[in-house]
């Protein structure tokens, strides 16, 4: 077994769109990996920098709406109604950031890139959290994991601890150390959260060789972050614990905690075996099986051993393995890769997708994600989203897929194809003998639509 | 279908009260007799996500530590009181009217076998699969007591919500759904859609089950030949409509309570929101809002079958003893359980108190658990079900004993 351009298009893309080649070989869609991030440029998201202003301007007005119920009179609801408006700008901003994470998936030859995108955005996973962080959950995605995504994985590790929206999420920017002046005053204490977080989803996995007292010791070494002024993070020694810090069997730092002791500590995690072989089993079980073979997860750890975590050479190793091409589809697409391949063979144009009111954005896309099972930025939890099969195809789940399937193409603001076409592009050519037929004897062409795109076929890849 | 036809349909039905009767004459919900279901007592679980603070709901306040060990916590001075030593968290005056009229108790320091590493998400496969600390996560609990019960069938257990839930998964077979989907096809497309399905057994059996249960459920909303849409995208309407009339809590709690006046025996769906780090006072009453809407639509929809329904609500760990300096507490041990119902024992504390010191504590940081938690659920199982201690020691919580006596919690 091995490469196949249309394997290569939805096992490791967002499948067919009439005018876009399918990859040509592993060391084509390699290049275009290494390359530049055209998407990134052509459907531009903000980083956090750049958008921090905003966040301030929300704690403005929430401090003015405090006042003005201090006080009481006609301010309150003067003050109300300016951060609601806020609030609402800011929730436009959101959604117009979905329609361009969309439009990157949909026009794209290097599909690739956008998928490990995602597969590392939800490896980890953040949560916009409460009046100020609640929208801006994108931009974490540009900050940390485009920058890395062909990069090292430390690289991404130390983005990714040290950003605003993480270090909100997981409640750090609450946390000092248990020795520090903070604690000492009896104005703030340790808070774990972030500290096992990382060690039990960002590197060495739950089964990983660490203990209570480890994500102990490497909460105290973490504390001291905080957010500056320019919407980068600080690290303010007076929330920090005076050192050293044993984590898992190492000291780090001395009495006046710093910043770069953290930093070697994510190094070492980093390359830690139990990392390797955390990243290698998820990797191989988001992109080829829930039950991925061994010899694959493996390879891949051994690369990320060998290569001290060099993402290019372990995209290398799993697209150059026989399982990644076995003909079996085992992976069912998760509703947002569900939706945006839909939209994607559909061909409709990214113009229709930007022009969206924000109702038709609702009812399209936003609700029927929530349906399915998927709420945009919104998991459960920092475990991000479940990869099996049988979590997504539940009654439920499936029923929200196929009313979507057969009612949201029309809802969009373009002409629908014939589907006797359609089984062919969305399909390429693997549809079975059965959803052929049913795509031609649907009695409507929207129902023919929706019959194709509700096909294991295509929702399997 | 017009929208119109849709709504005044649906609207007929509900004024009517013929949905439960559509339900009860229905031949797939009905496939045994009522006479032949394995019994006439419900069991719902409520899987409590994000490690719920039992000492925060059931607040030790006779103990003469408490308050020290969690000043803001505890500042609120009109906790509800339970008994001599317990009191309830202020917010949770409808769970306190329950407990007034004995349908409502609960069990402190329980847990499941889970220690020290306190992920949630161990924690909560450890809960639902209802296994020892280092046990298998395979199926789920609740799925293996279907299997004990004679005379199940498919709609015996039914989980709830959008999530595919551990504790009901296994080898008897199970419902699923959540009440907020839809499935509008013409009869038609629905032939073709089922073919199109039928050689992937994942597909083909999740369609065969929304099409049996949306028949059902949402007669209203089905569209025959004769009457098909001409416009999808106000399908599309229509059906984000119902998303948002059946997606909340009470929706979930409605649709199950529903269920139950049926052929359903066993239930289960989660609330989440638990994890409450950083400024619990709001973040616990959110939380607990739901839960209160969700036990309060229980008994409302249940109407008399109330009287025959054990509720429990549980969560993976409860949380640390002291409150941590963002005014929240940070992952725990020792925990509460909440269990409500016609069917219970109610206005009693269960389980025994290990006290707050530090070296009674357990890591000097939690509470020490005096009982398994699954202790209490086997207790259920006994009175509800009649559950053989053999098949609870060997098939639904392998590993435990029950030799050292269980809770009396049912009447």
């Amino acid at each position: 077994m091995s490469f196949d351009p249309n394997i290569a298009q939805t096992r490791f893309g967002y499948g067919p769109r009439l005018g876009l080649d399918a990859p040509k070989s592993v060391s084509q869609m390699l290049d275009m990996l290494a390359g530049p991030d055209t998407q990134a440029e052509r459907f531009p998201i903000p980083g956090f920098v750049d958008i921090y202003d905003h966040l301030k301007e929300v704690k403005q007005l929430t401090i003015a709406v405090r006042k003005a119920r201090n006080k009481g009179g006609p301010a309150v609801e003067k003050t109300i109604a300016a951060r609601k408006k806020k609030y609402a700008q800011m929730n436009r901003k959101r959604e117009a950031w979905f329609i361009s994470t969309l439009n990157r998936c949909t026009t794209t030859e290097d599909a690739f890139r956008e998928r490990l995108v995602r597969f590392w955005t939800d490896h980890f996973t953040v949560i916009g959290k409460g009046p100020q962080f609640r929208s801006v959950a994108s931009t974490f995605s540009e900050d940390v994991v485009r920058p890395h995504v062909n990069g090292r994985f430390v690289d991404m590790l130390k983005a990714s601890s040290t950003h605003p929206v993480m270090l909100h999420f997981l409640d750090q920017f609450a946390s000092a150390g248990e020795g520090s002046k903070l604690a000492m005053q009896g104005k703030r204490s340790l808070n774990e959260n972030l500290a096992r977080e990382i060690l039990e989803l960002h590197t060495l996995g739950v089964d990983g060789a660490y203990t209570q007292k480890d994500v102990r010791s490497f909460a105290n070494l973490l504390a001291g972050f905080a957010l500056g002024e320019d919407g980068r993070y600080r690290f303010h020694p007076r929330k920090g614990n005076p050192g050293p810090e044993v984590v898992l069997g190492k000291r780090y730092g001395r009495k006046k905690p710093r910043v770069d002791d953290v930093f070697e500590a994510l190094e070492d995690i980093a390359r830690h075996p139990d990392t390797a072989r955390y990243i290698a089993t998820k990797l191989a079980t988001h992109f080829v099986s829930d039950i991925p073979d061994p010899d694959l997860v493996r390879a891949l750890s051994g690369s990320f051993i060998e290569s001290d975590g060099d993402l290019m050479a372990l995209y290398e190793v799993l697209l150059n393995h026989p399982a990644a091409w076995a003909p079996e589809r085992n992976k069912v697409k998760q509703p947002f890769d569900f939706v945006a391949s839909s939209v994607r063979a559909l061909g409709v144009p990214e113009g229709t997708l930007t022009a969206m009111k924000r109702k038709q954005r609702n009812l399209v896309f936003f609700g029927p994600l929530k349906l399915m099972g998927q709420q945009w930025e919104t998991p459960n939890g920092p475990d991000g989203w479940p990869e099996d099969s049988a979590h997504w195809i539940t009654p439920q789940g499936l029923a929200a897929r196929i009313q979507w399937a057969v009612s949201a193409p029309s809802a969009l603001d373009f002409k629908l194809p014939d589907p006797r076409d359609f089984v062919e592009t969305a399909l390429a050519g693997q549809a079975s003998d059965a959803t052929d037929f049913a795509a031609r004897a649907a009695e409507t062409r929207w129902e023919g639509i929706g019959i194709i795109l509700s096909s294991p076929e295509f929702q399997r890849r | 279908m017009t929208k119109h036809t849709s709504l005044s349909r649906r609207g007929f039905l509900k004024n009517a009260g013929i949905l439960g009767c559509s339900l009860a004459a229905s031949p797939l919900l009905t496939p045994v007799s009522l006479a032949s279901t394995p019994g006439d007592h419900r069991l719902v679980v409520i899987v409590l996500r994000g490690g719920m603070d039992g000492l925060d709901l059931v607040r030790p306040v006779g103990d003469p530590l408490f308050s020290s060990l969690r000043p803001d916590l505890s500042a609120d001075q009109n906790a509800l009181p339970l008994n001599d030593f317990y009191a309830l968290h202020p917010a949770a005056d409808r769970l306190h009217s329950l407990w007034k009229s004995g349908e409502l108790a609960f069990g402190q320091a329980v847990s499941t076998p889970y220690r020290d590493k306190r992920s949630h998400f161990d924690g909560q496969d450890i809960l639902e699969a209802g296994v020892d600390a280092n046990g298998a996560i395979r199926d789920g609990w609740l799925n293996r007591l279907v299997q004990t019960i004679p005379n199940s069938s498919l709609r015996t257990a039914f989980a709830v919500g959008r999530e595919d839930l551990l504790i009901l998964n296994g080898d008897a077979a199970t419902s699923g759904w959540s009440p907020d989907v839809t499935l509008s096809l013409s009869e038609a497309t629905r032939l073709l859609m089922k073919k199109v399905h039928q050689n992937d057994p994942l597909f083909s059996s999740a369609l065969s089950e929304a099409v049996d249960l949306t028949e059902v459920l949402h007669p209203e909303m089905l569209i025959t030949t004769e009457e098909a849409a001409d416009d999808p995208a106000e399908m599309m309407s229509d059906a984000m409509r119902m998303a948002r009339e059946h997606g909340s809590i009470s929706g979930i709690a409605s649709f199950t309570a529903e269920m139950l006046r049926h052929d359903t025996r066993i239930a289960s769906f989660s609330i989440g929101g638990w994890d409450t780090h950083v400024g619990q006072a709001r973040n616990f009453k959110r939380a607990l809002s739901k839960l209160q809407d969700a036990i309060m639509t229980l008994k409302a929809d249940l109407g008399p079958v109330w009287e025959k329904t054990t509720v429990m609500a549980m969560t993976e760990f409860g949380r640390t003893v002291r409150q941590n300096g963002s005014k929240g507490t940070d992952h725990g041990t020792g925990g509460a359980i909440v269990m409500a119902g016609g069917a219970i024992r109610g206005g009693q504390v269960y389980g025994n108190w290990p006290g707050l010191e530090e070296e009674a504590l357990y890591n000097r940081r939690d509470l020490m658990p005096t009982a398994d938690i699954r202790l209490y659920a086997a207790s259920a199982m006994q009175g509800l079900f009649s559950a053989s201690t053999s098949d609870i020691e060997g098939t639904v919580f392998p590993g435990l004993d029950l030799s050292p006596g269980l809770p009396k919690i049912i009447a």
